[in-house]
């Protein structure tokens, strides 16, 4: 054997020897050229890292500063123009255009040949002149050639209305308790706005809850009665019973609708009788009850506090009141309530369901053929349209399961759907059908990156296979798993498309979570912040008008994706934590 | 060939049918209690590939065997099957009747958790959980269902004391195993391998990544252990192993070559090949 040993250690010997003098023939270049240093590789690849920043920088900057500018108040021009109109709105943006030839033709030869010089390019002004039941429109283009003078009054006041939009112009006189104020001051206009606004909001209050409510247990007892016929026979004495205890109900109930629609009138009356003669630039005046009124300030005349005031009020509102002028002003907060409760209820769908499916694809089934196929069919999933997935919950959550659904607990509603058409649940489950591929597909890398040695310590000890998943495998990969979950929520909540069929409305009556039992109603459709921005920018009456809202709604809607992985990461870092002093 | 009846203790046993090369060379010391795990003509192949060529031999109760050998020559492969951690290999199969105390290891019946809660195991790096000291310390008894507070920290106690490791971590039993030292961590293997009471003790090159300050440290408990555990431990290191070792079992691919006293294997080796090895001149 040590002979053997001795003999091929000269062999291998000989051959070494044999290589060393052909290789020394190869004449080896001594310098490192650029490409062998890979520069230029390192060049391309810098840049493309910072292209990729720039654009991410740029969109974000974008957003940001359009949202973050949106709510300033801004100063309102007196513009004058050469024809003799006067005009007076807060200056959106100015812009180069081409004067039509006809145009140009009536213009005076100086202007004209301004025009010219600049090769037939003007500048126009767009105003936001509100005012839209006086003049049919809330925009207009003034071209800055047909500006005689321009001035900033100081007693020009802008008022955001709960209807019709914004109102530019001056208030005349107010009329409030049977007396008439002419030209009344801000105070006493603050008084008597509250006033309004509080009885506005009491005949609301009343009309909600009170008039909600009756109408509600109507409607249910209604039901009962349609229930009794479905389950007993129409005719039945069940039924019969059921009919006449809703008689009697429904008797008593519409004593108290007849009553709280009294109190509403009354409120309303009073709300009414509170009113503002308020004139247009143009010296037009009509009148107006001053609970209309939501916000009103003399734009040229504000203090920068005064102004801070103004912004602030705005994105208070913004966040927490209702929307209204169809979407293009007022507040989000049923589409951010929308949007949080359908992703939460998203990842609580997702989460179990993608980490059980990987935890059975990693570790118990048997790894080969049937299982890579079906591994890639998973992440083939991850790349279908997601208004494939739309349609897919539409046809089979919605209309299959949520019609048999129907049919089972709720015929009596029939021929009207609860969860037999579009729904918060729905949504969330579509969603969690869309997202479920990236779960598994993270779980599964997070589960394989687990040490053997762990595994192998754990079933030394005598632990089983699913003890070991349990206490040993699952802590490990959990912070693996949450990147999963980080992703398809990011992903899931930034959502249009499948929505727009399976529940999103551009306004609904009532949020998902609310006092009534069962306090969470996983059938309502709800609202939602992407659909909120395609709404109000590209479906209002006026683009114009939901342009900065669709900013500020981006804006929000990114808080919001922020947010939540703000806390699913905080979630994984103390998990990684425990972890920390891992060495291999 | 599995059901051979036992040879004589001095004499060689039944070695496997076609066999071309030289038979093992077989002395070990005997101990007075007897056998704690028989190896009769062991085979196993990863695939198509066969790693062990029918391995024969009894390890001793109540002492020190190790196994020595170049790199693939098996003696990790023997030492994992004793517990079956093998089984998590696919396509693994072998042949061949290996006992515990005269229970078979392998076999459709053999319920292979009691069997593993019977060894307990070291492993080549420290594999500490991500756990506090205390629950990787009981983890062998949250296994059994175990959740009396007072016995649990009994069992802790006494098994940090029986590692060695007691006096460094009483203070700081609810802090996190990873923050230990790597010597510390493996003495905290020992002390969980411990924990759940077994009979045999399979080490698996357990000083390999230790320094040798830490590795001395575990010398000298493998000597305190020696007295209540059997212990069978794969070591890399022929010092080592002619310390710690009563027995000493030379692999040469995947071949038993010899199994003798540690003292004569290391200094009057009866084969060729385990003198060459001992002597450094290959390996």
């Amino acid at each position: 054997m040590v002979d053997m040993a001795r003999m091929s250690d000269e062999v291998s010997n000989e051959m070494s020897r044999n290589a060393a003098a052909s290789l020394a023939k190869v004449n080896r270049r001594k310098a490192s050229d650029l490409t062998a240093r890979g520069e230029p590789m390192v060049w391309a690849m810098g840049g493309s890292l910072a292209f990729g920043l720039m654009m991410i920088v740029g969109f974000l900057a974008l957003i940001f500063w359009n949202g973050f500018t949106a709510f300033w108040p801004k100063p309102i021009d007196v513009v004058t123009m050469t024809s003799g109109r006067v005009i007076a709105g807060e200056p959106m943006r100015t812009e180069s255009y081409k004067p039509t030839a006809e145009a140009l033709a009536k213009l005076p030869t100086g202007i004209r040949a301004g025009i010219e010089e600049r090769g037939g390019f003007a500048d126009r002004t767009l105003y936001r002149i509100g005012n839209y039941d006086f003049y049919g429109n809330d925009f207009e283009w003034v071209p800055v050639f047909e500006v005689k003078s321009l001035t900033h009054p100081k007693n020009m006041m802008l008022v955001e209305r709960q209807e019709w939009g914004a109102l530019i112009g001056n208030v005349r006189s107010l009329a409030i308790d049977g007396k008439t104020i002419a030209n009344p001051g801000m105070k006493t206009l603050d008084a008597a706005n509250a006033k309004a606004r509080g009885l506005r909001e009491k005949r609301i209050g009343i009309e909600k809850s009170g008039v909600g409510e009756v109408n509600r247990e109507i409607n249910d007892l209604r039901l009962s009665v349609r229930r009794a016929e479905i389950d007993y026979g129409t005719g039945s004495p069940e039924m019969l019973a059921a009919a006449a205890h809703a008689a009697t109900e429904t008797k008593k109930l519409t004593v108290d609708f007849d009553r709280l629609s009294g109190e509403v009138r009354a409120v309303r009356a009073r709300d009414e009788a509170i009113t503002v003669k308020a004139a247009e630039i143009g010296g037009e005046v009509r009148e107006f009850p001053l609970s209309n009124f939501v916000r009103y300030y003399l734009a040229n005349d504000l203090s920068l506090a005064q102004k801070t005031g103004v912004y602030l009020s705005r994105w208070w509102e913004f966040l927490t009141a209702e929307p209204r002028e169809a979407n293009t002003e007022g507040g989000v907060w049923p589409a951010i309530f929308g949007t949080f409760v359908m992703t939460v209820v998203m990842a609580l769908l997702v989460a179990p369901f993608g980490i059980m499916a990987a935890l059975y694809l990693r570790e118990y089934a048997r790894q080969g053929r049937i299982v890579s196929l079906i591994r890639i069919c998973v992440n083939n999933l991850a790349g279908v349209p997601s208004i494939v997935y739309g349609v897919f919950g539409l046809g089979f959550f919605a209309y299959v399961l949520g019609g048999s659904i129907d049919q089972m607990f709720y015929p009596e509603r029939l021929p009207s759907p609860t969860f037999g058409t579009g729904g918060l649940l729905w949504a969330s489950l579509t969603l969690a059908l869309l997202t479920v591929p990236v779960v598994i597909v993270a779980t599964e890398e997070s589960l394989a990156s687990v040490p053997r040695s762990m595994r192998e310590g754990s079933l030394a000890c005598g632990a089983s296979k699913w003890q070991t998943i349990k206490w040993i495998v699952l802590p490990r990969a959990m912070p693996g798993i949450m990147t999963g979950l980080i992703l398809a929520m990011a992903r899931g909540a930034g959502e249009v498309a499948p929505l727009m069929i399976v529940g999103v409305v551009k306004l609904a009556p009532e949020l998902p979570v609310d006092a009534v039992f069962p306090f969470v109603h996983l059938e309502r459709s709800f609202m939602h912040l992407g659909f909120h921005i395609y709404d109000v920018g590209f479906q209002s009456r006026n683009s114009e008008a939901g342009r900065s809202m669709v900013f500020v709604t981006a804006l929000v809607l990114l808080a919001l994706v922020l947010a939540l992985n703000a806390v699913s990461i905080n979630v994984r870092n103390r998990l990684k934590r425990r972890f920390a002093g891992d060495k291999f | 060939m599995a059901t051979a009846t036992a040879a004589r203790k001095d004499e060689m046993p039944a070695s496997a049918g076609t066999d071309v090369y030289d038979p093992t060379v077989y002395h070990p010391v005997q101990s007075p209690s007897g056998v704690e795990l028989s190896i009769r003509d062991f085979k196993l192949w990863y695939g198509s590939a066969q790693a062990l060529h029918g391995v024969s031999m009894e390890i001793q109760k109540g002492m020190v065997t190790a196994l020595i050998g170049p790199s693939g020559c098996g003696k990790s492969t023997l030492l994992r099957s004793l517990n079956r951690m093998n089984d998590l290999i696919d396509h693994l199969r072998v042949a061949g009747d290996v006992r515990l105390s005269g229970e078979p290891i392998f076999g459709p019946q053999v319920d292979v958790i009691a069997l593993r809660k019977r060894m307990g195991m070291v492993f080549q790096k420290p594999n500490p959980f991500p756990m506090t000291i205390a629950e990787n310390v009981t983890y062998p008894l949250k296994v059994d269902g175990v959740t009396n507070k007072k016995l649990l920290a009994e069992a802790c106690e006494a098994s940090l004391k029986g590692a060695a490791l007691w006096e460094e971590v009483k203070d700081r039993l609810d802090q996190s195993a990873l923050g230990l030292s790597g010597g510390q961590q493996q003495r905290l293997c020992i002390a969980r391998a411990i924990a759940g009471n077994p009979e045999v003790l399979l080490m698996d090159e357990p000083c390999s990544a230790l320094d040798p300050i830490a590795t001395m440290r575990i010398e000298q408990l493998i000597e305190e252990l020696k007295s209540t555990y059997t212990i069978v431990i794969v070591t890399h290191n022929m010092q080592q192993a002619a310390r710690v070792s009563d027995n000493t079992a030379f692999m040469y691919l995947g071949r038993l070559i010899e199994y003798g006293a540690t003292k004569e294997v290391f200094t009057n080796p009866h084969s060729k090949r385990t003198e060459e090895y001992v002597t450094g001149r290959f390996g």
